[in-house]
């Protein structure tokens, strides 16, 4: 059953130096507030996990905080590039970073089989590309049709962290709007950490609601607007013009430490 | 009667027209979701715009920064998570067309979005394959929308993120290319560009439709609803 905690405890709990931490959220959602109190907490050696780093994997990644990233799309939505992210693999700064990419469906598969508890999917894909052979993907053929298929690892992160509107004082969740890879996620990893907007009495079901039982969550922690300059879907907006202005931040190595000291971020 | 514009507003012109009597398209941000929303303004209210953040059916009024837009769920017809958009949708070819865009494109439209250089020592770090392997797989016919530039059109890829098996239309802001036997091939230019000004901005050695078109400007309806698209 989920401890409802703060959201520094529930950090101190589960992420250690050197663990294998998914911050999932695609494009929504995205646990911004987790992610600043893990280098606020000063953890490093992390093996970062995400579909799509965005923002808050190239602050991270930008401070030194990983030592590797397992991800399938490294950009600035809409804007371009992650500029420390970038610095990161051109040029090893402020520390080399190992790379493990996949495709977006090879990522998602990956957490099916870490939520399932299988040891890989099947899928079709990556064949005559040459990610194939630059990651972590094997073939099998099928045994009924002899067709041959890709086979991606399961990834069981030792700890998931999303962030969701709402949880129940027994620490059940509900998320809704676009869903991601969230529950996947959570079931897939060891430990589980669930930021949350507010905390209700009851849970209000809501068609398209994922609801995640706090019963296979280790830690609620509710964190207000947790997930600026992302967004929660009626709660919070998106802030477009941050994603545009972090270009400009990000662009330089000084502007950014200067922007993420000032934030209390550089750990 | 001649109405100004530019071709990257001719681009995006052609691009929405590609949709008429389409389906479904797959789209990203950018020009391929600026061409969507025309087509559906313009030419096809009833395509169903799919984007890689799990929103079917998306009808959003403005241009989206970010496929995660709020806007794209709240008109959404369903919303799905990313496990169900690729194995259930994509793969299994559910959507007709997909509009990807590419740093580099090769003779037989593969694409790079990975890195610029050497895989392990990139001189440029690209964001990656994202959705684009499995989408130009699964889907019937993919649209490539790019600069038209030797840095963009080379012979050989540096990385071979996306293959090109399905491209039926290469749109440019200077033409059309097309695969024919498998090579991509000059089948349109856009009025008042040369066949040499497409070779001089093309990195291998450009193949050429024996009936060349023209592609049509834009129309003062297009032109305006574009216009008033993008201001909103």
């Amino acid at each position: 059953m989920a401890q409802i905690v703060s959201l520094s405890e529930a950090v101190e709990a589960t992420v250690q130096d050197g663990a294998s931490v998914a911050l999932e959220g695609f494009t929504h959602l995205i646990p911004f507030a987790a992610g600043h109190e893990v280098l606020r907490q000063g953890r490093r050696e992390l093996e970062l996990i995400r579909m799509t780093p965005d923002i808050l994997y190239d602050q991270m990644i930008g401070v030194g905080a990983a030592r590797k990233l397992v991800f399938s799309y490294g950009g600035n939505p809409g804007v371009g590039s992650l500029h420390r992210f970038r610095d990161a693999v051109e040029h090893g700064w402020p520390r080399p970073i190992e790379v493990e990419e996949h495709s977006h469906a090879g990522m998602a598969n990956r957490y099916v089989a870490g939520a399932s508890r299988l040891p890989f999917m099947v899928m079709r894909g990556y064949q005559g590309t040459d990610l194939a052979t630059r990651t972590n993907v094997r073939t099998v053929i099928c045994p009924f049709t002899g067709e041959q298929l890709a086979a991606v690892p399961a990834l069981n992160p030792e700890v998931a962290i999303v962030h969701a509107q709402e949880a129940d004082r027994d620490g059940n969740v509900q998320l809704w709007g676009i869903p991601g890879v969230q529950k996947e996620a959570v079931l897939a990893a060891q430990r589980s950490v669930v930021t949350v907007e507010r905390i209700v009495d009851q849970l209000e079901l809501r068609p398209g609601g994922v609801v995640i039982p706090g019963w296979v969550i280790d830690y609620v922690a509710p964190a207000p607007g947790g997930s600026l300059p992302s967004y929660a879907l009626g709660i919070t907006e998106r802030d477009n013009d941050f994603y545009r202005e972090w270009d400009r931040i990000s662009r330089d190595r000084e502007h950014f430490q200067a922007w993420m000291s000032e934030q209390g971020l550089l750990g | 009667m001649s109405v100004d514009y530019t071709n990257g507003e001719l681009q995006t012109v052609v691009a929405a027209r590609s949709l008429a009597g389409k389906r479904s398209c797959f789209i990203g941000v950018g020009r391929p979701s600026t061409a969507a929303l025309l087509a559906r303004m313009v030419h096809n209210p009833r395509l169903v715009l799919v984007y890689e953040s799990g929103t079917i059916g998306a009808k959003p009024h403005r241009v989206p920064l970010s496929i995660g837009d709020g806007e794209l769920a709240q008109s959404a017809d369903l919303v799905v998570s990313v496990p169900e958009m690729f194995n259930y949708w994509i793969g299994p070819g559910r959507v007709q067309v997909a509009f990807l865009g590419a740093a580099q494109i090769d003779p037989h439209a593969n694409l790079n979005s990975t890195v610029i250089g050497d895989y392990a020592h990139p001189r440029t770090r690209l964001p990656g394959a994202g959705g684009a392997p499995e989408i130009a797989t699964g889907c019937a016919e993919v649209v490539v929308i790019a600069p038209h530039s030797k840095r963009t059109f080379v012979q050989r890829l540096d990385f071979k993120t996306t293959r090109g098996e399905r491209t039926t239309l290469v749109i440019t802001d200077l033409g059309v290319l097309e695969p024919r036997d498998g090579v991509l091939t000059l089948t349109t230019v856009h009025p008042g560009v040369s066949v040499d000004e497409v070779r001089e901005n093309t990195g291998f050695e450009l193949a050429v439709s024996e009936s060349l078109k023209v592609s049509e400007p834009p129309s003062t309806e297009e032109l305006n609803a574009l216009r008033e698209l993008v201001s909103r």
